[in-house]
């Protein structure tokens, strides 16, 4: 058994288990320069006794997945899209949008304030937030300008994380901002909110009153630990399926009002000019969206026959009710499996199993949510909205694969 | 916790809630802002490297939606100047975000609405002049319309 050549089958787990890396390996970019080299393990590890127990765990050393940070304190890294199974981001890699870096706050000197229009003004330390009735509960989160690149003119060597790769998946911990409001007695009359981080941005949204009622958070766990410093420690807010720049880092400040704030954050920034001379503002929800994970740019698959077409899909309006799958550039398509969970407001694994024939052809993945919103494609969004509208870019993404087994983003081509 | 508020709660709105005491000219702001700003604006606020801050073309039509090769500054795009006390006052300049004066921010607006001819060159910002200032493009914003469901938009 032991020197008789790869099955069929053993390539393929092999393959998928990898999510690519054969493949990778066969393109000769596994070893990318300044990568590095592959780590040495006894060639039978049950010759020798393992490694001992330790206090922090760490992954194997053949696994690097990375951000790809773009910009020093103010830009974004996107999180590894395609190296990523199931539905959470570990917090190590979940993507990044920071105005003016990650600040240092020391949770026993961190306070909330709510105040403005409240009975009772009301100053919060951890232990206070930490007392009240928890709740989990996993959300999406993705930066309003997530896609931009796929909306003038991709090139075709991009991967998943290039194009989407600022949204993640976390299971988030906290209090809802529901039951603060109850403590603190917000007046009615009070319409909206600000939020305000302890950056050095002192970065502030104004956000209406009704979605704190709703589902808003104020959350100080992720995945089981304490939210991480570039999510927000020790407290962030969390706003189910609204752009992530409202969903502020390093809350410190709560203030109530009867009218919006007007930060910087609504300005030119985050609000969405259209084709009709108007600019659309407080635009928060996240429209359906769907991107294929695998395969997809680097990868070129080494042979045809059965893959497994996987990737997410999100809807900041509910639970995806379907994803459509086409391996034929779109002249036909068929439902994906939904892996469960499929939760609301949360990313959702979509799989389907595909016979590639070997030639060219281009493969698609089309959302559909709970309120019968359907991912559309790129000429639906810019009839609706212009060529030069910003942010909120949902529109369908396609892959290329090539005769040769590549598989390149095929944006506008 | 009165305390707390009146250390945090520096927000400023649109109808001049929340602006201080203060004032300055677009004279006094050029000075301020040669030798605080222009090093990552440019000299007129123009040249970059970072975010553009004046600039009025295209006068017209709002085309931004039409046009992704437009600039947006704060003359062309911003619906509200007290917006611009309150940015400054939390996040400029960059690395010494919070160090600026009352004075020195307006000031720093006054001299900014006046690169963008929102302004005359003598005008004085303070907490009554500033709430009053009509940014040109006020009234190209509408509320978010998307709502789910089988449309587009
Ligand atoms: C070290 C570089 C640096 C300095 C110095 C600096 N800025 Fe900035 N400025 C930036 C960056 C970077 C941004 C964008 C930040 C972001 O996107 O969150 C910005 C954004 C702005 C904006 C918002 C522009 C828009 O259209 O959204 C204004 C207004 C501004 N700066 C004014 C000033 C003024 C006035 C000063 C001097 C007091 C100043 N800046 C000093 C780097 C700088």
């Amino acid at each position: 058994m032991q020197d008789a050549p790869l099955s069929r089958r053993v390539l393929l787990t092999s393959v998928a288990s990898a999510l690519g890396v054969h493949a990778l390996h066969k393109a000769g970019l596994a070893q990318a320069p300044g990568q590095p080299r592959v780590p040495t393990v006894p060639p039978d590890p049950t010759k020798v006794p393992g490694a001992p127990l330790s206090e922090l765990g760490r992954r194997s050393p053949f696994e690097r997945p990375r951000r790809i940070a773009i910009g020093g304190a103010q830009g974004s890294s996107f999180a590894p899209l395609q190296d990523l199974c199931g539905i959470v981001t570990p917090a190590d890699l979940h993507f990044e949008r920071h105005h003016a870096g990650v600040p240092a706050i020391d949770p026993h000197r961190y306070k909330l304030l709510i105040h403005g229009m409240v009975e009772r003004p009301t100053v919060f330390d951890l232990a206070d937030l930490r007392r009240f009735p928890s709740v989990s509960h996993l959300y999406f989160l993705e930066c309003s300008g997530n896609g931009g690149v796929s909306y003038g003119g991709a090139r075709p060597d991009l991967s998943p994380q290039a194009i989407d790769g600022l949204t993640s998946t976390s299971e988030w911990t906290g209090v809802p901002l529901a039951t603060l409001f109850r403590e603190v007695g917000v007046k009615t009359g009070a319409k909206w909110l600000l939020a305000e981080g302890e950056d050095a941005a002192v970065m502030a949204r104004s956000i209406p009153v009704d979605k704190a009622w709703d589902d808003a958070l104020i959350a100080y766990g992720q995945n089981g630990e304490a939210v991480r410093p570039e999510q927000g420690y020790p407290v962030r807010l969390v706003l189910p399926g609204w752009e992530g720049n409202a969903n502020v880092k390093w809350l410190r400040r709560i203030e109530l009002a009867d009218k919006p704030f007007m930060t910087r954050e609504e300005t030119s920034k985050y609000t969405d000019p259209l084709a009709d001379g108007t600019a659309r503002m407080f635009s928060f929800a996240m429209d359906a969206k769907s991107i294929i994970t695998f395969p997809a740019y680097p990868v070129i698959l080494p042979d045809r026959g059965w893959w497994e077409i996987s990737g997410i899909a999100w809807s900041g309006r509910g639970r995806i009710s379907r994803v459509d799958v086409s391996t034929d550039a779109g002249r036909r398509w068929a439902p994906a499996d939904l892996q469960a969970p499929v939760l609301p407001k949360c990313h959702t694994r979509f799989r389907y199993l595909w016979n590639w024939d070997g030639t060219e052809t281009t493969i698609l993945s089309r959302a559909v949510d709970e309120t019968g919103y359907v991912q559309p494609t790129l000429d639906q969004l810019r009839k609706a909205r212009g060529v030069g509208t910003y942010y909120h870019f949902n529109h369908i993404r396609e892959w290329r694969v090539r005769k040769d087994g590549a598989v390149m983003f095929g944006g506008e081509g | 916790m009165t305390a707390e508020i009146r250390a945090w709660d520096t927000d400023v709105m649109p109808d001049g809630t929340g602006l201080p005491p203060g004032s300055g000219t677009a004279a006094q702001g050029a000075e301020i802002y040669r030798r605080k700003c222009a090093a990552c604006h440019g000299k007129t606020g123009t040249e970059g490297p970072f975010d553009r801050l004046a600039g009025r073309e295209p006068r017209q039509a709002f085309p931004f939606g039409r046009d992704p090769r437009l600039v947006k500054t704060v003359g062309n795009y911003w619906p509200y100047a007290t917006t611009l006390y309150d940015y400054l006052n939390r996040a400029m300049p960059l690395t010494a975000p919070g160090s600026l004066k009352p004075d020195e921010i307006y000031a720093l607006v006054a001299f900014l609405l006046w690169r963008n001819e929102i302004v005359a060159d003598t005008a004085v910002m303070d907490a009554q002049t500033l709430p009053r200032v009509f940014m040109p493009a006020r009234d190209r914003f509408v509320l978010d319309n998307r709502r789910g469901g089988a449309e587009v938009r």
